[in-house]
């Protein structure tokens, strides 16, 4: 069997599926854990370090690359494979399955992923592009000159409530994507036997609340001013 | 539980051929037994049909025992009715009450085309299962069936997968139309056996891409299809053929 016929085939495209979608849940525990940093209380030194450390050592950078490209193939095979499957059923129901049998959650990972596009562009606009790109103000910390990211942060999310709201609820998204999608990439893999499937189960439904709601906490205690 | 009748309005998909566009055609039907079978009930109507000189309404059924795999009709949003790990002639009137409207539609997917009414074509499922499930044996003197020592546990999860009548209830659930649930047994009851271990490579393989072929979605783990099986083949069989074919397909020689 070729190579291309594996992975094109409707199990290869779900692999694939599966596998970026366990990448991008291990960059959410990298992402969520340096984040976290801003609970430290002391004033973004911590944080700003974190940030400084990943934006200027080679190993997150060449990571950085991989990582745009697992988000950009999960994408667009998703959306893919949204369209191919909508398309299998040319006829539908008169009367819709809806929750007998299936949670919506589960059957709304088109929807929900594209949410969470249109989050990233906001997200990746705020924090990505200045960090990279057009560039931070500088900060002082030890006697060296450092990106002041955690003011940028300050920034974005103090006394702008919108801003609050759509990360918030970008934070919903995530957490209904995971739920199903965690346990559904193993069970793609096919990982789910026997006595790894209570396990699989339990840990995904703990990252999918866990995650979420750590960064769901970031703007908004820095909107309701918990951390300055 | 007491004995009842009941008048019923049914609501059914009438398509005269491959071609037709098809519609939804309204009947009352009057003095319905509760222990009749869904099927007994639609066999009434019919009759009703052929006395007024109309077209009775055509659907697959064989055996009525649940067992052969035959039936199908989507009923009230849901393959074979409401009830659990059943089959659509195993559905009793019991289920619905005096006044009920039942909205009867054929199983939904490309590849399940209408031929008539609430029957559709379902070789798909034959031409996977001429891809690769099967073993092959060469003839003469049958084996001693206790020659090959099998653990119990691995023949009782054989067996519940083999339990799958290929009634094609997983694919009508499926919001994609995936046959994911009848190649997962398939493949899982062959390939949990030493008798199936020789072809498990190629079996995967050629099943999965027959069923590509065929024009069935991709699964995505919803779980309608569990959920909907009148013989409870359980989704843990979807994992298992995905990593067999997974397998199968980074070790392939050619």
């Amino acid at each position: 069997m070729k190579w291309s016929d594996l992975f094109t085939s409707s199990v290869g495209k779900k692999w694939i599926m599966g596998l970026t979608g366990i990448f991008l849940i291990l960059f959410l525990v990298v992402h969520v854990g340096l984040n976290a940093c801003i609970f430290a209380m002391d004033g973004g030194v911590m944080f700003n370090k974190a940030a400084h450390f990943m934006g200027s050592n080679a190993v997150p950078r060449i990571l950085e690359i991989g990582l745009f490209a697992g988000i950009i193939l999960h994408m667009i095979q998703g959306w893919l494979l949204e369209l191919s499957n909508r398309s299998a059923r040319k006829k539908g129901y008169a009367v819709p399955m809806g929750n007998k049998g299936s949670k919506w959650y589960s059957r709304s990972m088109g929807l929900l992923g594209t949410l969470l596009f249109l989050f990233l562009v906001m997200h990746i606009s705020h924090f990505w592009v200045p960090s990279r790109i057009t560039g931070l103000d500088p900060v002082m910390i030890d006697g060296k000159e450092y990106h002041d990211l955690y003011g940028e942060m300050l920034q974005v999310f103090q006394g702008n409530l919108l801003i609050v709201v759509l990360y918030v609820l970008g934070c919903f998204a995530l957490a209904w994507h995971l739920l199903h999608g965690f346990q559904s990439a193993f069970r793609t893999l096919g990982l789910t036997n026997g006595r790894y499937i209570a396990l699989v189960e339990s840990a995904g439904l703990l990252f999918s609340i866990l995650i979420p709601l750590v960064f769901a906490l970031m703007p908004v205690s820095m909107y309701l001013g918990w951390i300055k | 539980m007491q004995h009842y009748t009941m008048n019923l309005t049914l609501k059914v998909w009438r398509q005269k051929n491959a071609n037709d566009s098809g519609h939804f055609e309204t009947y009352p039907v009057k003095d319905i037994s509760s222990e009749m079978s869904f099927l007994e009930m639609i066999d009434v109507l019919n009759e009703q049909l052929i006395k007024d000189g109309k077209e009775p309404i055509a659907f697959d059924h064989d055996c009525r025992e649940g067992i052969c795999g035959m039936c199908s009709m989507y009923i009230n949003g849901r393959p074979h009715g409401p009830w659990q790990h059943n089959t659509t002639c195993q559905l009793h009137m019991r289920a619905y009450n005096d006044g009920d409207t039942i909205v009867v539609e054929p199983w939904r997917a490309n590849a399940f085309p209408v031929i008539k009414d609430l029957m559709v074509d379902r070789s798909a499922f034959d031409r996977i299962i001429q891809a690769g499930g099967y073993i092959s044996v060469n003839t003469g003197n049958a084996v001693d069936a206790n020659a090959t020592p099998i653990e119990k546990d691995k023949a009782d999860d054989a067996f519940a997968a083999a339990a799958c009548i290929g009634c094609g209830a997983c694919v009508a659930a499926c919001k994609n139309s995936s046959a994911m649930l009848f190649v997962g047994a398939k493949v899982s009851h062959l390939a949990l056996l030493p008798q199936g271990s020789p072809e498990r490579k190629n079996r995967a393989l050629n099943m999965v891409a027959q069923m590509d072929k065929e024009g069935f979605g991709a699964c995505t783990n919803t779980g309608a299809c569990e959920a909907v099986c009148p013989k409870g083949i359980s989704i843990e069989n979807i994992a298992r053929l995905n990593r067999e074919y997974m397998m199968a397909g980074l070790s392939d020689d050619k």
